[in-house]
């Protein structure tokens, strides 16, 4: 006998049910409304078209991927029961559940997955483009299986960490006629998920009812879900106060809101639930300005900023030092901690900046840099400003500029009228989603969050190449380290600072946040306590 | 007809302003760095080039500035405001939508401060320098100061989270489906706050003006003589002063409607109201020109509407006004 003694059973039992809340115990109660509060209305709700948490947090309830992730993180079928992959990595079959039927009654089949994939997925889907541009066809050899023909090899791990963002399906019958953007059924979405859509005022709410349909036996729980249209922070953590809404997704309130509702016994304010959408706080460097084009230069800069300072001071607990552009919460490919890093040591920064022949002038000023905040998010405004003091103790004097989104894309990515610029960095699931192209040289001009920085490194370019294609989970991940220690020798953006997004729940909302992209997810298993 | 004759001259005269304020908006919004097709790739946190390329050419961003400029002046000749962006669907159909929010929200500002003001002014100017009059004058002066946004949030705050009278935002309760008086009833109960938000600074300058004015014709000859014919003072004010008092009341409010439209946007952000005000903030934000060109040219169409009325009222008022005609 190996296993434990009874005893030991015991004492773990016991263990077990003092680490599970009392909450999951309880049996699901059905009905009820779940309201949502949607900060980031979006000109579409189709996830099939458009990759976005503010597409996700309405469509996904409504429209379904192929896979999803587990509470685990690993991927679970959703309208894919299972799926096999070639060696060579150049086919992938998926075999469809059977009895699914759309919102509109028609059954859901190959088809479906075949129009979505190569109309949608590969010609409009925002990074669906990048992903699928080697996807030659989509076999339909019955109603339940879908065979995905490449003409390059693709790695399983990356296509199904990718599908549970990026594979959403959509209905053909709906979609083959007619321009597919156009469509009413993108602000009206039918769908094979678990709520069926109801209404939508633009700027106001949108509503979404049970589908009594589902497949999931006896799911989902909740009558509907409501979305209200909140713009203002403040005004939205009140409403949630006042119980008017009883989940606030994304960091979507003020960190001081977030702060006091985390104290207050009626919220919950987590990143539980949110482990898959891990973003870092860049710091992007123009090496048009010759100035930054030197590598001690800007290992100066890194060396003279106090990140821990920072977060500890700044954004509290929901945030950490990164280490680099994978995240620690990417347990495939994170590196470990252990490739160059840049802690705060300003004397070895004045020391670099000596070295490179940026000598102090007049009133102890070196040079001047024009740096450029992304408007999202009060963490960035808040890092520029830090950035700018710490900077001018070391002698480099900064000037903010601040544009809006519009403003901000195009000056950075587009004019590149820009020194140092600082916004996100999504991670999404794998390194090659949307990570590696802010290193690849070649991205076209104007393209935003890709490498527009003037600089070029072909040993990493070919790195980058390599591991998209590589079949062999090893040596992709092998070849991902020696990326990151690359990229964080040569150092053309700096990733200090890792955040994972903030939940704010009611606790009455129960079964929440229990898969690693909660907030996207179908909701087919949440229920409200009374 | 008479009145429909002076109608068409009015709008004839502002039609080369209205030509200039949209051809002017659609230059200066030219000059703000981005287009729609950035705004979009910031929403939906990227894209490759390939898609930007495609949505350029699908909201019809590939033609030169002039080239966009002739169409959009042809299409308006047409009476057509042409494809929001942002939603998808024909501006005109966006702004009707919001069109009604926006106008409830305004009337029942502007009443509330009108009305207000007007009793407040009154009790001032009757009891000058004496304190109800340095009461009703000293809270004017608290309201004007007072930005909107902190006081809808305090209002959000006491009456929404602490004692849960009123709800914190939107236009209706949206998780029960009400009918009829019910319906009519909740909609009342979220415009309260919101109405008390925009209305008290208005309210403020209302009522200083009314108390002024008041104080003004109260000193005139004609007060004089009413008082000397043995008129009760409550028949002197009611009948003789008010009415002349009234008429640079009326003038602001032709004036404000304009500030009123713009002004919402704040109130319409904190209570989270479906009003022109925020459309025309994410139409700047979003770069979608066609929508808030047809915003301006709307709020410019209810503003030269309102001013007309409002010259119709002088007349009443005042017959002398269109006497003079």
């Amino acid at each position: 006998m190996t296993g434990p003694t009874r005893r030991e059973m015991l004492v773990l039992g016991a263990g077990a049910m003092l680490a599970v809340p009392a909450m999951a115990q309880e049996t699901p109660r059905r009905g009820g409304v779940l309201t949502v509060h949607f900060a980031t209305e979006q000109r579409i709700l189709n996830p099939s078209l458009q990759a976005s948490t503010g597409v996700y947090i309405v469509g996904g309830k409504i429209q379904e991927a192929l896979l999803d992730l587990d509470a685990e993180g690993r991927p679970v079928g959703v309208l894919a029961e299972s799926w096999e992959s070639a060696p060579d990595g150049l086919t992938h079959t998926f075999r469809l559940r059977r009895g699914v039927t759309w919102h509109d009654g028609r059954p859901f089949t190959s088809a479906d997955v075949q129009f979505t994939a190569m109309e949608m997925w590969k010609k409009i889907l925002n990074y669906g483009t990048t992903l699928q541009q080697f996807l030659t066809e989509v076999q339909t050899p019955d109603p339940h299986t879908a065979v995905f023909k490449y003409s390059r090899p693709m790695p399983q791990g990356l296509l199904l960490r990718a599908l549970p963002d990026l594979g959403y399906v959509s209905p053909k019958h709906v979609f083959e006629t007619g321009d597919i953007r156009q469509n009413p059924a993108n602000t009206a979405p039918i769908g094979t998920g678990p709520f069926r859509f109801v209404q939508y005022e633009r700027g106001q709410f949108i509503i979404a009812e049970r589908n009594p349909n589902y497949w999931r036996e006896g799911m989902p729980y909740l009558d509907r879900v409501v979305w209200r249209v909140v713009g203002d922070r403040a005004a939205a953590a009140a409403q949630m106060e006042a119980g008017q809404i009883l989940f606030s997704p994304y960091s979507s309130l003020t960190i001081a809101d977030l702060q006091r509702l985390g104290r207050d016994p009626r919220f919950e304010v987590t990143t539980r639930g949110n482990e898959g959408n891990v973003r870092t706080n860049t710091l992007e460097f123009n090496f048009r300005n010759p100035v930054l084009a030197d590598i001690r230069v800007r290992r100066a800069i890194a060396h003279a900023l106090n990140v821990p300072f920072f977060i500890e001071n700044f954004l509290g607990p929901f945030a950490k030092p990164g280490t680099g552009p994978i995240p620690s919460v990417s347990t495939d490919y994170y590196p470990g901690p252990d490739v160059p890093q840049y802690p705060y040591d300003p004397a070895l920064a004045n020391r670099l900046l000596d070295e490179a022949g940026q000598r102090r002038g007049q009133g102890g000023l070196r040079f001047a840099l024009r740096l450029l905040p992304a408007p999202w998010g009060e963490d960035i405004a808040l890092w520029a400003t830090f950035i700018q003091q710490s900077l001018q103790q070391v002698g480099i004097r900064i000037e903010i500029v601040r544009n809006d989104a519009a403003g901000y894309l195009r000056s950075v990515y587009r004019d590149h009228a820009f020194d140092l610029a600082t916004g996100w960095h999504q991670y999404r699931s794998d390194p090659a989603v949307s990570t590696t192209v802010w290193y690849r040289s070649g991205s076209p001009v104007g393209a935003p969050w890709t490498n527009q920085w003037g600089w070029k490194d072909d040993r990493i370019d070919a790195l980058i190449d390599a591991a998209a294609t590589e079949v062999d989970p090893a040596k992709r991940r092998a070849l991902y380290a020696e990326f990151v220690r690359a990229v964080q020798t040569e150092l053309p953006l700096w990733m200090p600072i890792e955040q994972i997004f903030v939940s704010v729940f009611n606790r009455r909302v129960r079964n929440a946040g229990n898969n690693p992209r909660w907030a996207s997810s179908s909701w087919h298993d949440t229920w409200l306590a009374s | 007809m008479r009145i429909l004759r002076l109608a068409g001259r009015r709008l004839a005269a502002s039609l080369p302003t209205l030509l200039i304020i949209l051809a002017g908006m659609f230059l200066l919004l030219q000059l703000a760095p981005g287009d729609t097709v950035d705004a979009l790739m910031a929403q939906i946190g990227g894209g490759d080039a390939a898609f930007a390329a495609e949505m350029r050419r699908f909201y019809g961003l590939d033609a030169g500035v002039p080239a966009q400029l002739w169409n959009y002046l042809s299409r308006l000749a047409t009476l057509d405001l042409g494809h929001s962006a942002i939603y998808g669907k024909s501006v005109a159909t966006v702004i009707l939508e919001r069109l009604p929010a926006t106008l409830l929200l305004m009337v029942s500002a502007l009443s509330f401060a009108f009305s207000f003001g007007l009793v407040l002014g009154v009790i001032a100017a009757r009891r000058v320098n004496r304190w109800p009059d340095t009461l009703i004058s000293t809270l004017g002066l608290i309201f004007y100061a007072t930005p909107s946004f902190w006081f809808g949030l305090m209002a959000i705050v006491v009456f929404s989270v602490h004692l849960q009278w009123l709800p914190a935002g939107g236009l209706s309760d949206i998780t029960r489906s009400l009918s009829g008086l019910a319906a009519v009833v909740d909609v009342a109960r979220h415009l309260v706050l919101p109405t008390l938000t925009l209305g008290l600074i208005f309210l403020a300058i209302y009522l200083r003006i009314m108390r002024a004015s008041m104080l003004e014709v109260l000193s005139l000859d004609f007060v004089r003589t009413a008082r000397a014919k043995g008129l009760s003072e409550t028949r002197v004010v009611a009948r003789h002063v008010l009415r002349n008092a009234m008429l640079p009341m009326v003038t602001l409010i032709g004036l404000q409607a304009g500030t009123m439209l713009g002004g919402s946007v704040v109130v319409e952000s904190v209570f989270a109201l479906p009003g022109l005000g925020r459309l025309a903030y994410e139409s700047v934000v979003q770069r979608d020109l066609n929508t808030l060109l047809g915003i301006i040219f709307v709020s410019a169409l209810l503003v030269i509407a309102i001013n007309f009325l409002v010259d119709i009222l002088y007349a009443r008022l005042d017959p002398r006004i269109s006497a003079e005609e």
